[in-house]
């Protein structure tokens, strides 16, 4: 059991975390202190066009070397540590933050690195694999994951929330069951411009990790929502699906349900996408709410074991595992959505073209 | 007289025993036997079974005909002096080669006591944080699809173009048994079964008999070194094709069909004489690489209109480079067949020496394609020696799309392993096809037993599904996770890609 909650401007009007706070805080009782977390869309608009690489270090020595790793493969434009307030928790681990660029060309890079993505990507999956004790928690555009274990107030307060301007906010409170509650396990989970929080246990996580380490994703943070982060990455940024597409893969029809549709392309399509990604279809009970560079949305498992529920009010929606989180954040919001089993809920920021990002 | 040593004393290893108050010498079990082990004597005013003890095998099949259950079977284990190498099947052995000079046949899969890795794996079950899905209430799916799979969407507009690939309601298929080995009495049951329950039948190197016509949308029919029956006609009747490179219970050499089974219809079909031994060569006499793989492979795509090819090896120390090979040269499918396989004749010593068990083939072999990033390329089937739905769960949770089964078919409409499939007089009409004993399988009766089976296993495996908390099969298959082993040592674990109970 977790909570979630998330809320995003379309208009992308800046705001601190304190109604995402006040959001997660309601639902104290899904988590236990064992992690909680946040991500801020937004938030470093002066670097906006260089990767935000948050690392997190269990040691000074694993944070030193891992700086060391990104001065080797980046070009590091300004680099900081992550102010914290250590008076609310003692023992916590180190955090830095380097806004950089990939530091080879791409003509140099490994097959597999060509764009810039995929280099920040493959770079970051090798820090975390070789260098012990440090992890990189996010490494998306203007953008910061911040999170840990203890309760939502006290990440809130540790990592001085108050202090950031953000568009788009999600927050979680973990209630570990299968694996340790540490600081690299607490959500959100990012990948480049994608973070999600989870709510749930994915039964189907020995294959989709299997599926995603033969694309170069190796999960190092014992915990199955990372693997949803990354099979999220490769279906919309690396393949190419539409996030209504990349939705139907997590959570397909089934194919009962498939036989009974009537448009034969779309029976096609889903037949393809269900055959070509069964790997990684999700299985399990869960409720996952994925912020990316276009908006936000959420998902849940195919017999809804998780709940979801969103709203929406003057330019703003909001999403929370439950309906009085929405009224936390926003007393006048408005049409109450209950999503049925398997369905999206996605919000979008109104963009100037009015042209849809994916 | 002649010194006969062929058995350690004359006598078999088993005999039927004969209730006598209960008998009333009707007569049934001798008639019933085939090899001749009983005999009605008179015994003062009445008729009495008699065993003459040189060649019960243990059949069963007069215990289970017998009118008024009069009769069991008795192992009659040998008196030898006991001996750590020597066991008495040694023995046994050593005495009929020395009379005969021969090789000694037999039948059925290896009878060693190797480890058998499925008794070794367990599964996992959701306690609490996950809840487990009762398929009585949910839906609960288990459909597979085979054959070679696009790899991402970007191949959309290619696979709408080409793809043929086949739709299977569970991930179960009938393994390769040919007109021949078996009665076409099984083969219709066999073929009925799967078109029924929307699974495939595999037609074996016999060639395809007429009767079985009607299920050739299910079937996948093989070509194997002594390409018996091909005629250009069998290219265009079947769902898909494979190649028969090798077998779990011989691998390394080609089919035998001894001249006593080699009857009218067969003949007709494999298009040999009739009582000449059909033995097939022990390789492809056109495939002595990979890149003849390769033409074979594209020649029966070219014939057959580029129906789906698989490729069915015997599970050997270097599977998964094998099996790399055979994805690259343009398989859609592997079938992988492991050192239990079964078969209808097979020499003993290499039944029992050669190839390794399917468990750790299929891991590796699963392991070894995923690295190579041509997972996707290709189906894995599993063959041998399957027993049960969780055998099978666990195959598909170490990688395999489907698992194929054989013996386990045929003990359902009836065999008992008595493994003597080569000697054409099985008792129970199934690997024979002698016209009066085949005909005691009634195709309709096999039929039922094995739809049974298929629908047992299915409800069970969804059961299995439940419990982890997963409601569509494709989220088991390669699921390594759910599988725990118990005592098995670190390197059978890593190869098997599984982590001990309690980890």
């Amino acid at each position: 059991m977790c909570g979630i909650v998330g809320l995003i401007s379309a208009r992308k009007q800046l705001e601190n975390g304190e109604r995402i706070k006040k959001g997660i805080h309601l639902m104290n009782d899904r988590g236990n202190g064992l992690g909680a977390g946040y991500a801020a869309y937004g938030i470093y608009p002066d670097f906006k066009d260089y990767y935000a690489v948050h690392i997190m270090g269990s040691s000074q020595q694993g944070l030193k070397e891992a700086a060391r790793f990104i001065n080797r493969h980046f070009e590091v434009v300004h680099n900081r540590a992550i102010p914290v307030w250590d008076k609310i928790i003692r023992d916590h681990p180190f955090f830095n933050l380097f806004f950089v660029s990939p530091g080879i060309s791409a003509e140099k890079r490994l097959p597999g690195e060509e764009s810039d993505d995929d280099y920040v990507v493959s770079k970051c999956m090798q820090l975390n694999k070789t260098i012990e004790g440090a992890y990189t928690c996010s490494n998306g555009k203007n953008l910061g994951v911040f999170k840990g274990v203890g309760t939502p107030l006290d990440i809130y307060d540790f990592f001085r929330l108050d202090e950031y301007a953000a568009y788009s906010w999600l927050g979680h409170n973990r209630f570990p069951t299968n694996t340790p509650g540490w600081w690299g396990g607490a959500h959100p989970f990012n990948i480049l411009e994608f973070s999600i929080v989870h709510n749930g246990e994915i039964s189907s996580y020995g294959i989709n990790r299997r599926y995603l380490e033969s694309f170069g994703y190796f999960c190092q943070l014992q915990t199955d929502s990372e693997a949803v982060a990354y099979l999220i990455d490769l279906l919309i940024r690396r393949h190419g699906l539409s996030i209504s597409e990349a939705t139907t893969v997590l959570a397909p029809p089934y194919w009962k349900s498939m036989e009974r549709i009537e448009d034969p392309d779309q029976k096609d399509l889903l037949t393809f996408l269900r055959t070509t990604y069964e790997q990684g279809m999700l299985n399990g009970p869960f409720a996952v709410l994925t912020a990316f560079e276009g908006g936000m949305f959420s998902l849940t498992d195919n017999t809804k074991l998780r709940p979801m529920t969103a709203a929406t009010h003057n330019g703003y929606t909001y999403f929370a595992s439950e309906i009085a989180s929405l009224y936390e954040m926003e007393e006048a919001v408005e049409d109450i959505i209950t999503p049925r089993a398997g369905q999206p809920i996605i919000a979008r920021f109104e963009t100037e073209t009015g042209k849809a990002y994916r | 007289m002649e010194q006969r040593l062929d058995q350690p004393g004359p006598q078999s290893l088993f005999k039927p025993v004969f209730d006598l108050d209960r008998c009333d010498g009707c007569g049934e079990c001798a008639l019933q036997c085939t090899f001749n082990e009983i005999r009605i004597e008179p015994r003062g005013d009445r008729k009495i079974p008699t065993a003459n003890r040189r060649s019960c095998g243990a059949c069963h099949r007069c215990e289970v005909t017998c009118p008024r259950q009069a009769i069991y079977i008795e192992e009659r284990p040998l008196a030898l002096r006991r001996h750590g190498i020597w066991k008495s099947s040694d023995l046994k052995r050593v005495h009929q080669q020395s009379a005969s000079g021969a090789v000694n046949l037999t039948g059925f899969g290896s009878e060693t006591d190797l480890p058998s890795y499925w008794d070794r794996l367990v599964f996992n079950a959701c306690q609490v944080t996950n809840p487990s899905i009762d398929p009585q209430r949910e839906p609960m799916e288990t459909i597979t699809v085979l054959g070679r799979k696009a790899a991402s969407k970007k191949d959309y507009e290619n696979a709408k173009a080409g793809n043929k690939l086949i739709r299977i309601s569970l991930p179960v298929v009938f393994a390769p048994m040919s007109y021949g080995s078996i009665s076409l009495n099984l083969q219709k049951a066999l073929a009925r079964t799967a078109s029924e329950k929307e699974l495939l039948w595999y037609s074996g190197e016999g060639g395809l008999h007429e009767d079985l016509y009607p299920y050739t949308g299910h079937s996948i029919l093989q070509v194997a070194s002594g390409r018996f029956g091909i005629t250009p006609q069998y290219f265009q009747k079947a769902r898909a094709y494979q190649i028969k490179i090798g077998q779990g219970a011989k691998p390394g050499i080609g089919g035998h069909l001894p001249g006593e089974k080699v009857l009218p219809g067969i003949s007709e079909t494999r298009m040999i004489p009739e009582g000449s031994d059909a033995i097939s060569p022990a390789p492809q006499h056109d495939i002595y690489s990979i890149e003849d793989l390769r033409l074979l492979i594209y020649a029966i795509k070219e014939a057959s209109g580029y129906k789906p090819v698989c490729v069915k090896i015997a599970a050997v120390h270097n599977a998964p480079a094998i099996a790399s090979g055979i994805v690259r040269a343009g398989a859609d499918m592997v079938y992988l067949d492991g050192y239990r396989g079964g078969s209808g004749a097979t020499p003993a010593i290499v039944r029992d020496n050669v190839g390794i068990p399917s468990e750790l083939a299929l891991a590796a072999v699963d392991q070894r394609l995923r690295d190579e990033g041509i997972r996707n390329q290709a189906s894995l089937i599993i063959a041998g020696g399957f027993r049960n739905s969780a055998d099978i769960m666990k195959a598909i949770a170490l990688g395999a799309d489907a698992v194929a089964i054989g013996s386990a078919a045929l003990i359902a409409c009836g065999c008992h392993g008595c493994q003597r499939c080569h000697s054409g007089k099985c008792p129970w009409g199934i690997t024979t096809n002698d016209p009066d004993i085949s005909q005691r399988l009634d195709p309709d009766w096999a039929y039922e037993r094995l739809s049974n089976l298929i629908e047992g296993w299915h409800h069970e495996m969804k059961e299995i599904m439940g419990l982890n908390g997963i409601y569509d099969i494709g989220s088991f298959r390669g699921n390594r996770l759910i599988l725990r082993g118990v005592g098995l040592s670190e390197k059978e674990l890593s190869i098997l890609g599984v982590k001990h109970a309690g980890e």
